[in-house]
């Protein structure tokens, strides 16, 4: 099976074929929304994300300069306005074609000279620069309108960025949210390992009565909705004062995440070596000592994978911070809450949603592409065992 | 004060608090409670042996017992009584049950959940098995794994925004810039679409969004899996004259057939506890609503609790045999 040469050529472009498409299916989604965050809103609204990424082909309708005020008189009865088209636009990209009916686009080439009709003509260059010419009855009024065949390149912007993180008069903004998260996130991370890590190690090591059952009860809660919490603790959370708040959400998290903690934990401790526990036994080692000396810098990968685990889920959580964090004050609120809210209330608004979603996503995806061999490794050891 | 100066000083105080503990509580119990030394030495040595245990688990069976042990028979009891004013409660035995299942809103839930139950999974497994086997082989096979597993980092809020945003309709006449709507009129569609407000098909684009986070769960798993078959089984069936679609199906399948089922559980539980997909993308309108929804609303909007605690025991009903199933394996597999 490895040897891919002895496959015929067609089933391995097949298979290929097959896999791009499936990681294209994967990947667009996210991509769009990537893409729509560095588009104006005018931009997104104008064309699909898929399309800003070659040049654009469009028509733009301009007026030449008002005869009235810019016309010069060349005498015979002669006049002419001479500029730039683009004056006063703000434009890059190529001109094509022009013509000056809506009907009739791209009708001349550029640096072509138009007759309009009557001895009135109109010559435009591939710059933009235009010259006018006829009779005082032709050149005056209404300026000529010209219609432009223009292709624009790929044209992005880190605007949304900066109004959406540090556009001080937006009070959508998701500066504060972000660091309400991180707030969130980090105790809520930290304390289950070091609460876990030691449970698990006498889950793993050290022989009670009981301990099978234990066992059995924390893979039993693994899978308990935490649905189910919700109105018990905050009723208990508000009879113990702490209400809603920081400290009730740090508890939550801790709490929610210590089952898949200790599972993860014992699981990796139990294929440590024995040998290295039972000679530090005899050299005289406490369990305590055992345990921070040697167990704890051993089980550094299984750490790693449950703190990305943890860390993804309280930084994507939505329901706890809900429940347990937000109040009335809305001084509290974290990204997940700040993207629902503006999906409520600006929804057609793409440029401040895609780049709000991608502010929230990103930090959680530079986390999944450094650590992805821990994250992976947790995965196995939580579920093929 | 600063909630992130409050969260520092709570990851000092956290941390400090935890270390302190096990430190601390270990040192009483070997200097001062059971000393080794003097005539019971020996007797002292094993009791404090016996009770280190308890003091490495105490804290985690605290936060466990609170957290997610208490909550289960609080809500369990919750669900028989009725709230009145002046925080007084009244025993109302299977009322809010009754009451609930009559409630057109929430046969639409327990439908739409268990399409959930039967789709999400499903597909999710089949996609992961699918690309666990298309890029096994494959030189650049790691690049697309870690393409597919990345939605796994993204929050299910933030794949809301992302799938809205394929699923947005413009007007006829002005340039579609949701893609589904751009490819269905591109391929001969009529006029363009509001996906979520189309009354049963919408589930199911609401479930396209966690599938789409899932498959890579199921992929990496599946792919270590396949990897662990033995090479011998396979090359037997090559000898054998079995071609590439029979070794799959006959030779692979079966003997990942446990972790096929472990994967499918996995994916059986989120999917019953999905609710910020349909919070963030419906909200439950245009009958999309789903258990914990439903639950919220309850619970949070209608302020019904003994409703809302009827419809999370329902939830945990649904999860009731994986739990059983789990333990059983897991008791097996430690003897």
């Amino acid at each position: 099976m490895d040897a891919m040469a002895g496959r015929k050529p067609a089933v391995v472009w097949a298979l290929n074929i097959s896999v791009v498409l499936l990681v294209a299916l994967w990947l667009f989604p996210t991509l769009g929304l990537l893409i729509s965050s560095f588009r104006t809103g005018d931009q997104i609204t104008a064309s699909g994300w898929w399309s800003s990424l070659f040049p654009a082909e469009q028509t733009m309708q301009i007026r030449v300069a008002d005869p009235d005020d810019n016309r010069v008189d060349l005498g015979n009865g002669r006049f002419m306005v001479e500029g730039n088209i683009f004056e006063g636009a703000d434009f890059e990209g190529e001109l094509n074609a022009w013509g000056t009916s809506s009907r009739r686009l791209g009708e001349f080439e550029t640096g072509v000279t138009a007759d309009l009709g009557d001895g009135e003509t109109l010559t435009v260059e591939a710059d933009g620069s235009y010259v006018w010419e006829g009779d005082d009855d032709q050149i005056s009024g209404r300026a000529q309108r010209v219609f432009l065949d223009v292709v624009t390149p790929p044209d992005f912007t880190l605007e949304n960025y900066s109004f959406v993180l540090f556009d001080e008069n937006n009070s959508e903004g998701m500066a504060k949210a972000f660091f309400n998260t991180l707030t969130v996130v980090i105790p809520a991370t930290i304390i289950p390992i070091l609460i876990a890590a030691f449970a698990a190690y006498a889950l793993a090591w050290m022989d009670f009565p009981g301990r099978a059952i234990l066992i059995a009860v924390i893979v039993g809660l693994l899978v308990v909705p935490l649905q189910l919490a919700l109105i018990p603790l905050l009723s208990l959370h508000n009879a113990i004062g702490i209400g809603k708040g920081y400290l009730g959400v740090w508890l939550a998290h801790t709490g929610f995440g210590l089952p898949l903690a200790i599972y993860l934990l014992r699981n990796y401790m139990v294929g440590l070596p024995r040998d290295i526990i039972e000679n530090a036994k005899v050299d005289g080692a406490t369990d305590f000592q055992i345990f921070t000396k040697i167990i704890l810098p051993l089980s550094f990968p299984a750490l790693a994978s449950f703190a990305i685990f943890q860390f993804l889920w309280t930084w994507n959580d939505l329901l706890v911070a809900l429940v347990f964090l937000i109040d009335a004050s809305g001084q509290t609120t974290v990204m997940t809450k700040q993207i629902v809210e503006l999906l409520g209330t600006r929804g057609g608004d793409w440029e401040i949603l895609a780049t709000s979603a991608f502010v929230s996503i990103a930090v959680p995806l530079a986390v999944f592409f450094a650590m992805q061999k821990y994250l992976v490794r947790g995965l196995l050891a939580g579920s093929v065992k | 004060m600063n909630p992130a100066l409050q969260g520092l000083i709570t990851i000092i105080i956290g941390v400090g608090g935890c270390v302190g503990y096990f430190y601390g509580a270990n040192l009483f119990l070997d200097k001062v409670l059971f000393r080794a030394e003097g005539p019971n030495a020996g007797r002292n040595i094993n009791r404090a042996n016996q009770i280190r245990p308890w003091l490495f688990l105490m804290p985690a069976l605290l936060a466990l017992g609170i957290y997610l042990a208490y909550p289960v028979f609080a809500t369990l009891r919750l669900s028989f009584l009725e709230r009145l004013p002046g925080n007084q409660y009244a025993f109302v035995g299977f009322d809010n049950y009754t009451q609930m299942f009559a409630e057109p809103k929430f046969m639409e839930a327990l439908r739409n959940n268990v399409l959930w139950l039967v789709i999400v999974p499903a597909a999710a497994t089949g996609f992961g098995l699918l690309a666990a086997q298309l890029t096994d082989r494959l030189r650049w096979g790691n690049i697309a794994k870690s393409i597919i597993f990345m939605p796994m980092a993204i929050s299910f809020v933030g794949a809301a925004v992302i799938f809205k945003l394929i699923y947005e309709a413009r007007p006829e006449d002005v340039a579609q810039i949701g893609i589904l709507n751009h490819l269905y009129l591109t391929f001969g569609g009529a006029e363009p679409q509001q996906w979520l407000q189309i009354p049963f098909w919408n589930s199911f684009f609401l479930m396209a969004v966690l599938i789409w986070i899932q498959t890579g769960f199921a992929m990496v798993i599946l792919s270590a899996a396949l990897r662990g078959i033995p090479e011998e089984t396979v090359e037997a069936a090559i000898i054998d004259g079995a071609n590439p679609f029979q070794i799959f199906f006959k030779i692979k399948i079966p003997q990942i057939m446990s972790t096929i089922v472990v994967v499918w559980t996995t994916i059986t539980i989120a999917t019953l506890k999905v609710f910020d997909i349909v919070f963030a993308m419906t909200n439950g309108q245009w009958e999309t609503q789903v258990l914990a929804n439903y639950m919220y609303d309850k619970l949070f909007r209608a302020n019904d609790w003994g409703m809302g605690s009827a419809s999370a025991m329902i939830i945990m009903l649904m999860v009731t045999p994986i739990l059983v199933w789990n333990v059983y394996n897991a008791r097996k597999e430690m003897q």
